[in-house]
């Protein structure tokens, strides 16, 4: 029991930060269709801007803030640069752009930062809680804890703002929004950075735990979207449900079963739900106009 | 017995019904005409007939056949072919090549003899090279042969359309406001080109808006509205209902 | 131009060695034209039929660890291991191209580099037969009790193959076949009507062109006479996706262009770290932006020659 707790615990606290990668595709896909292919970047960014920046000494909140703020610019950026300018492409091509994104942003990281994997002192302290014979960090709480505030915040701003109701009202009918007046362009700026700050977020928690270098987006990216295609591509609610499942199955089979084959979990789980359930747990059914 | 039976067909998008409790029978080699003002469900009506989209309920056969939820790629092996409103030409393609394309079900369509340059093969696409060609002339296109799909006008694509139509060799064609877009003296070409298309002995259902058209060359004419069935009838019949009238001129009317 | 290009080809690879100095350029020329038969099996997906795959690198490690584990483990003949690595490659891409066929757009993209990363760690991890991360020696073929050994002798088995290869494939396009995958990239709906069978279509190229992947993998294994799993990685998925981008999508000498011009930019950037993925990322980037079509077809679309 006391076993199973611990592997509940480690993977309800990964599981947080796919929900997190979850959301931000999530958000880009809902106001643009476009799945970005980058997402992953902007988790490792966030970890590894905290890390640089916590190294040359500056308080806790500037750097917190820069970690944020950072990822969220070279979201707004690659939106600006590279997915405007290729408007109207097929889907093919956008998965291509933002392929090419996540390679930049990857190897300029790399020459920047090395090849070498950092860590990060925990928020709290090192001294683990036991719950039920299991321990669990201080961390996890902190990761756990954030998330649960994220998430109530963009549900507070997607239901009460008037920004979060207009990309709603994008991702339902760009052409209508455009023509009640809403400034779509800046709906997808604004997406795209959101996107990325909840990517960061997600980096910046989980680095304690976990550690960074600059090739971990591409697993944590696929993991996020893995959890999107779980939980129904394109639902807010599935997006967290569908992150906390696959980081539960991922940390139980890790466990029970393989440590080797942790990664390949998830991937095998997005053929058994594209297999038997292709719309996920919260995804609608739609009939496409022809 | 009818070609064409449709039979109670709904389809609700949401809570939105589309089309509702439409019955209707199209004989065999007859041009049958939809109208309808805009939203009445005409092209709604042809998506679901074609297998593009699925009834909520109600029975559709094909030469006795029930052909629901079949999805449209076996329809089009038992002899259904369309066009389409807004054009769906394949503009990575040439003209010729699109109506190639069409006769897809007629041909070997192995991949490996495909590759190996299969004699027979290369010799049923040579013949079908020069099928191709004759069908664009038939349709008007004479100038168009050699040219890439993408460099062709508005009214030349809608020609291609029926071109690559016709190449399926199909018993029942729908055409989906071939006229639309066209001036006048396309759409009398049009018109003509639809007459020699039902002489053939191919079954012609056809969405339009322009009444002189359908008035013109349709033996039966199905008058949608909101979605429901108002009325069917020959040309004359249709012209003289109160109800079609009372919708076309609407309150001015009544 | 379209009925001298492969003489013209065929040419240019019969007077290439003429001009070849030593060993290290008939390795680069090799490579080039591996590069190009990939690349070429790839533009079926993803310039003719508009689908993509992201693990495509996969394939060619299946098809690369088949030549080199059933010969040295299990005794197999190395063209025995060829075959059975690319049904297996087949059979793989069948089974998870099944469910993905029936959605839309992304989800393939996903799939794939899912199913490459998976490839790629169970090659790392199954160690007693695959060496684990340090990968393994290939034993060499032998055909008919002819062993081929030697840059100047592989030259022209790859040659041959390069030319065979652009036969086939300009042949496919050509054919019934190819034009309903074309006509499925240009219009869904157009080809939907008139009898084309998305899905199965979609399906045949996928595993068609994993199983042209898994061949050249074998063939490069024993060329190269060991593997390691970075054959088998996302980089190595990606450099071949590129080279489809920058030849041209949808042009069968658009391929090989990209797979010679990419094949040697890695050799030009070999000792900066980091700047390949750099220059990889930039190049997709700035291509899918300003030259969406690749080079081939822009250049003939600008000499008013279709392909």
């Amino acid at each position: 029991m006391a076993q199973f707790l611990q592997f509940l615990f480690s993977g309800v606290t990964v599981g947080a930060g796919y929900a997190l990668a979850a959301l931000g595709f999530t958000l880009i896909y809902n106001a643009s269709n476009v799945i970005n292919f980058a997402q992953g970047e902007f988790i490792m960014l966030g970890g590894v801007v905290m890390v640089f920046f916590m190294h040359t000494g500056l308080p806790l909140p500037l750097a917190l803030a820069l970690a944020i703020a950072l990822p969220a610019g070279v979201g707004i950026l690659i939106e600006k640069l590279a997915i405007q300018p290729a408007k109207g492409a097929d889907v093919v091509s956008l998965i291509i752009i933002t392929i090419g994104a996540s390679l930049l942003i990857r190897g300029l990281v790399q020459i920047w930062f090395g090849k070498g994997t950092h860590g990060l002192e925990p928020f709290s302290g090192h001294a683990p809680i036991s719950v039920g014979g299991a321990s669990l960090q201080p961390q996890s709480l902190w990761v756990l804890g954030v998330t649960a505030l994220v998430v109530v915040a963009l549900w507070l701003f997607f239901s009460r703002t008037v920004i979060g109701k207009a990309i709603r009202a994008t991702s339902c009918n760009p052409l209508a929004a455009q023509l009640v007046g809403i400034d779509t362009q800046r709906v997808l700026l604004i997406s795209y950075a959101l996107s990325a700050a909840l990517g960061a977020v997600g980096g910046i928690l989980l680095t304690p735990l976990t550690m960074t270098s600059y090739d971990v987006g591409i697993m944590l990216g696929l993991k996020g979207f893995v959890a999107a295609v779980v939980g129904g591509l394109g639902s807010g609610l599935g997006a967290v449900i569908g992150g906390l499942l696959v980081g539960v199955i991922e940390a139980m089979s890790a466990g029970y079963l393989s440590s080797a084959y942790k990664d390949a979990v998830p991937f095998a789980l997005i053929f058994v739900i594209l297999f038997f359930m292709p719309r996920g747990l919260m995804g609608a059914k739609v009939t496409e106009r022809v | 017995m009818a070609l064409l039976e449709v039979a109670g067909l709904n389809k609700a998008f949401g809570g939105v019904l589309a089309v509702q409790d439409v019955s209707f029978a199209v004989e065999s080699g007859l041009v049958y005409s939809v109208i309808g003002p805009n939203g009445a469900g005409k092209t709604t009506l042809f998506n679901l007939i074609t297998g593009i989209y699925e009834p909520t309920s109600g029975d559709i056969r094909f030469d006795g056949r029930s052909i629901v939820g079949q999805p449209p790629h076996r329809l089009a092996s038992l002899g259904i072919a369309r066009t389409f409103q807004n054009l769906q030409i394949c503009m990575n393609m040439s003209a010729r090549e699109n109506v190639m394309v069409g006769a897809h079900l007629a041909l070997d369509r192995n991949l490996v003899k495909g590759m190996l340059r299969w004699p027979a093969l290369r010799r049923r696409d040579a013949a079908l090279r020069e099928e191709a060609a004759a069908l664009m002339r038939y349709v008007g296109l004479d100038g168009y042969v050699a040219a890439a799909a993408g460099a062709m006008p508005y009214g030349a694509l809608k020609r291609l359309e029926i071109a690559r139509a016709l190449a399926a060799n199909p018993r029942l064609l729908f055409l989906d406001e071939p006229a639309a877009g066209l001036n006048p003296k396309e759409t009398a070409e049009i018109d003509e080109l639809i007459r020699r298309i039902a002489d053939q002995g191919i079954t012609v259902v056809l969405v339009e808006h322009d009444m002189k058209m359908v008035m013109n060359i349709s033996d039966r004419i199905l008058v949608l509205d909101y979605g429901k069935k108002l009325a069917e009838g020959s040309a004359p019949e249709v012209r003289a209902n109160p109800d079609v009238i009372a919708a076309y001129l609407g309150a001015q009317h009544a | 131009m379209k009925r001298l290009a492969m003489p013209l080809l065929a040419l240019t690879l019969l007077l290439l060695p003429l001009l070849l100095p030593n060993s290290y350029y008939y390795d680069l020329a090799i490579r080039m034209a591996i590069n190009a038969v990939i690349v070429l099996g790839l533009n079926l997906l993803i310039g003719f039929a508009g689908q993509i795959s992201l693990g495509h690198a996969g394939f060619f490690g299946i098809g690369a660890y088949a030549s080199a584990v059933l010969p040295t483990h299990f005794g197999w003949h190395p063209l025995a291991a060829l075959v059975a690595g690319a049904l297996a490659t087949a059979l793989l891409a069948a089974l998870v191209a099944k469910p993905i066929f029936r959605l839309h757009g992304h989800y393939l993209a996903m799939a794939t580099l899912g199913l490459g990363i998976i490839i790629a760690i169970v090659i790392r991890n199954e160690g007693m037969y695959t060496g684990g991360p340090d990968g393994m020696p290939v034993p060499p073929l032998e055909i008919l009790g002819y062993e081929i050994t030697g840059e100047r002798n592989w030259y022209w088995v790859f040659a041959a193959n390069l030319l065979l290869s652009v036969w086939l494939c300009r042949n496919l396009m050509d054919s019934p076949f190819g034009r309903a995958l074309r006509a499925l990239h240009g219009s869904e709906v157009a080809a939907q009507v008139v009898g084309v069978d998305l899905a199965r279509y979609k399906m045949a190229i996928f595993v068609f062109s994993a199983f042209f992947a898994s061949i050249m993998g074998s063939l490069t294994a024993h060329y190269i006479g060991f593997v390691t799993p970075n054959v088998a990685d996302f980089f190595h998925s990606i450099e071949l996706v590129t080279m489809v981008v920058v030849g041209g999508m949808a042009s069968v000498f658009g391929s090989l262009i990209g797979a010679v011009l990419l094949t040697a930019l890695p050799q030009a950037l070999v000792s900066f770290d980091g700047w390949e993925t750099v220059a990889f990322g930039a190049i997709l980037m700035l291509f899918m932006i300003f030259l969406p079509r690749g080079l081939v077809p822009t250049l003939a679309a600008r000499f008013g020659r279709g392909e």
